[in-house]
């Protein structure tokens, strides 16, 4: 059985990568074309957020939890492996830089009455976007666990704080180490993707739970092992001063 | 494509680049490695170091792949 802080951790820090994003966006829409339309819109994302959250819940609470964690194992696993792949090239090319570049406010000023529907579809979209890996990670984990509650928990905490975070310190959101955050997830839910898979197939792991812990440090030697390999990679394709 | 079919593409497309990414050949080496896992379990062959192996080394070859094409 994972452990219940396995879960809130795991499924916080996953919902953390991507709100950094989603309130970057809806920060940056808010401030340039108004608060009313960009909150509206928002809200609006995270409405249909919920109901993929509640349905997709509600059709995997179904399933018995062998080939529960079959499917789910193999959905983390694939889908883990790309931020694990992401994370360490992002890391080895930029180490702890937040996203920073320029706020995505391309749009003018909104000044008319009534509702600003661009401001409205960019917070939207923003948030839809990027919130619909957090509620395909948060119901997979959770289910696959055995413990969607809790995994509900984890990440909508992760988009609270960071959304008040980037209410009160805007630029600060920014600077938030995410690749690093991307590759510690993607390392969390690869082994987790790969303990269920097997678990799923009926086959027993040698010393049971305990094969969690081991995985997650093989999967991180391997990160540190190819992050050395690509910045070695990548100074070697330097041209010499 | 009439809007029933072209819905049908988009949302197949979307959750195509949604779980497999930009690298099908790592989630075909572990759709493999799980068949042949059950294969192993099925013949009482121990079979759980095989998906570990093929993450680390298919993480391996598609980030020599990435590195490649950034070249």
């Amino acid at each position: 059985m994972t452990g219940l802080w396995a879960v809130l951790i795991t499924t916080f820090l996953a919902s953390a990568v991507e709100a950094i994003e989603m309130v970057t966006i809806v920060v940056g829409v808010g401030a340039t074309r108004g608060w009313r339309s960009t909150l509206v819109g928002a809200a609006s994302g995270f409405g249909v957020l919920a109901v993929v959250v509640i349905v997709l819940g509600a059709a995997l609470s179904r399933v018995p939890i062998g080939p529960l964690r079959l499917i789910v194992g193999a959905l983390l696993l694939t889908f883990g492996l790309q931020w694990f792949r992401k994370g360490i090239m992002r890391v080895a090319a930029r180490g702890l830089a937040g996203i920073g570049g320029q706020d995505p406010h391309e749009a003018a000023e909104w000044t008319g009455p009534g509702m600003d529907w661009t401001a409205w579809f960019l917070a939207f979209k923003g948030v839809v976007l990027e919130g619909l890996e957090v509620a395909f990670i948060v119901v997979t984990f959770g289910a696959g666990a055995n413990q969607l509650g809790v995994a509900v928990i984890g990440g909508v905490g992760a988009i609270i704080i960071v959304g008040g975070i980037g209410l009160a310190l805007h630029q600060t959101v920014r600077r938030i180490p995410r690749s690093l955050l991307q590759l510690i997830v993607g390392i969390l839910l690869s082994t987790f993707g790969t303990f269920w898979a097997i678990e799923g197939l009926g086959i027993d792991w040698p010393g049971g739970d305990a094969a969690i812990p081991v995985l997650l440090v093989l999967y991180a030697l391997t990160a540190l092992t190819y992050i050395m390999l690509e910045r070695n990679r990548a100074l070697g394709l330097r041209p010499a001063a | 494509m009439p809007p029933p079919f072209s819905w049908i593409v988009a949302v197949a497309k979307f959750l195509y680049e949604f779980i497999v990414g930009d690298d099908w050949t790592v989630a075909a080496a572990v759709f493999i490695g799980l068949i042949v896992s059950a294969i192993l379990n099925v013949n009482h062959v121990a079979a759980w170091w095989l998906i570990p192996v093929i993450v680390v080394l298919m993480l391996g070859v598609s980030l020599r792949r990435a590195s490649n094409r950034l070249r």
